[in-house]
């Protein structure tokens, strides 16, 4: 197995809130980590640090063997990550086409014949082949999330992460959105998904963490975590989710 | 013995929102350009002495309005974004440089501010060259028409950046993110996906601004720009006319806003988008 992401004793003040205390997690390559607790816990803190969306107040962020500490060495790392938004965050001036395409222009530098190709056939992955040439805002948020999962994908990532990517939709586009991330887990796709998808953690993670108040309080397999949880604040946390 | 009344319920009237109609602003727009045009062709038709000599005499002024208030703006609008990116940005002693830039700006009149370009600033210039012997220095002259286009640029430069900073804001963080989150650097996000979308955000304010500066370049005229207005004051001087002169030069100054503010109609409406 080879570490993909090490995060090394992370700490963030927002203010004077400290908001992630003292974080340490190992995610494999190829493997599905979900991350799950109560909200204001600093689970999307911590995955907004692993591309340093958010910037961390101390400790170490390692991806891929590159460390989060140099603007350029950031920007090599987010090359590497594809993110998913809870509000998807299309680019509401372009068509679907061209927001898949701008950054592989822009960054990858390819050509734009071969760019609109790998976009096409990404639209066709995530079942939205139609809507290339509509604008976001024609688009469900089921469909714009596909989108917006499809143009993190074009970048090639080696991870990619999810914030809450179902929270902001209607339960009957829920499915659609979490069918592509398992078809994405079931080729190998290293994820770090930060959700409340409580049958999506069930089929597709490799391991499961609850967070409270900044901390993991545990990490375990999802059939031992679901079944036997070992803390009482994951005990409450999860009578609570699974009762739903 | 009643008879209950059946509510009227107009349908019009439900769903109208006043001057929701685009067509019927147009219709306005119409009028009054046929109205301005007509009332110029008119009077210069029928009464040629003096209406039409007002006209000859002022085209060449009425050309260098023009000329400022288009060269200003272009620099306006890349002063404005400059400076609206420096008062968005983290780093403290840009952003110290372009509140402080905005906020002393704000607070002169226009006026006072091209008086001070056009006799003080030459003379700071001199005493510069004075004092490190560069005779280039030293014998400074101030253009007339330089020194009012940089009068504009830097007192409409501070008006624009505020107008840039509130558009840029107004496009939400997400998308800066998202961005970003695709390894584009920031400029590149600003470039490919912010500014774009602020940019229709800022049309209608940066059209106006482009009309206020079309009439405030009347301020020249106190700074030796021989621009519309001093055209017509010098014609009155020699003809003792005023009201002939005057009406000639508001009307002309009429048409000019009133074909930019079309301008400014028709690109708003090529660049919308929805969000």
């Amino acid at each position: 197995m080879e570490t993909i992401i090490n995060i090394e004793n992370v700490h963030k003040y927002f203010g004077r809130v400290h908001a992630l205390r003292g974080v340490n997690l190992q995610v494999q390559k190829g493997e599905v980590l979900v991350i799950v607790g109560p909200s204001g816990s600093g689970k999307s803190t911590l995955l907004r640090c692993i591309n340093h969306l958010e910037e961390y107040t101390s400790g170490k962020i390692i991806v891929d063997g590159i460390h989060l500490d140099s603007a350029e060495n950031i920007n090599a790392v987010r090359q590497e990550i594809g993110m998913v938004f809870q509000s998807f965050n299309l680019f509401a001036h372009l068509t679907v086409m061209d927001n898949l395409v701008l950054a592989q222009k822009i960054v990858r530098k390819r050509k734009k014949d071969e760019a609109r190709e790998i976009a096409l056939n990404l639209l066709k992955k995530v079942g939205i082949p139609e809507k290339a040439n509509a604008h976001p805002y024609q688009l469900s948020g089921g469909q714009q999330q596909r989108v917006a999962i499809a143009r993190a994908l074009a970048m090639n990532p080696r991870i990619m992460l999810f914030d809450e990517p179902t929270s902001a939709l209607d339960p009957e586009m829920i499915k659609e959105v979490l069918d592509v991330m398992l078809a994405l887990a079931k080729e190998g796709m290293t994820m770090v998904v930060v959700s409340h998808e409580m049958g999506f953690a069930r089929a597709a993670a490799n391991r499961i963490i609850f967070m409270d108040e900044g901390q993991i309080i545990e990490e375990a397999p999802p059939d031992i975590l679901f079944t036997s949880p070992k803390h009482e604040r994951t005990k409450l946390f999860l009578s609570k989710v699974l009762q739903l | 013995m009643f008879t209950r009344r059946e509510p009227k319920i107009d349908e019009q009237e439900l769903t109208h929102i006043p001057g929701a109609e685009p067509q019927s602003r147009m219709d306005v727009w119409w009028w009054l350009v046929a109205l301005v045009v007509g009332v110029i062709v008119i009077l210069s038709v029928t009464m040629p002495d003096p209406y039409w000599n007002i006209i000859k005499f002022v085209r060449d002024g009425l050309k260098i309005t023009v000329f400022l208030t288009v060269v200003a703006f272009g620099f306006v609008l890349v002063v404005g974004m400059l400076g609206g990116l420096g008062r968005l940005s983290k780093n403290r002693v840009i952003n110290l440089i372009a509140t402080l830039y905005v906020e002393l700006v704000r607070g002169v009149p226009l006026l006072v501010q091209l008086i001070w370009w056009y006799f003080a600033f030459p003379v700071v210039i001199q005493q510069i060259g004075k004092w490190t012997h560069i005779s280039a220095l030293a014998e400074y002259q101030a253009n007339a028409v330089f020194v009012a286009i940089v009068g504009f640029v830097v007192c409409y430069g501070a008006y624009m950046s505020e107008i840039y900073r509130a558009g840029i804001q107004s496009v939400p963080k997400g998308q800066m993110e998202a961005a970003r989150s695709l390894g584009m650097s920031y400029f590149q996000a600003m470039r490919h996906v912010v500014l774009p979308q602020a940019i229709r955000v800022i049309l209608p304010p940066v059209g106006n601004e482009f009309i206020s500066l079309l009439k405030d370049s009347s301020l020249v005229s106190v700074v030796a720009v021989a621009d519309l207005t001093r055209r017509g004051r010098e014609f009155m001087s020699t003809h003792f006319n005023p009201i002939e002169v005057w009406t000639m030069v508001a009307l002309l100054y009429l048409v000019l806003t009133l074909f930019s503010a079309r301008i400014v109609t028709w690109i708003e409406r090529r660049t919308k988008f929805e969000r």
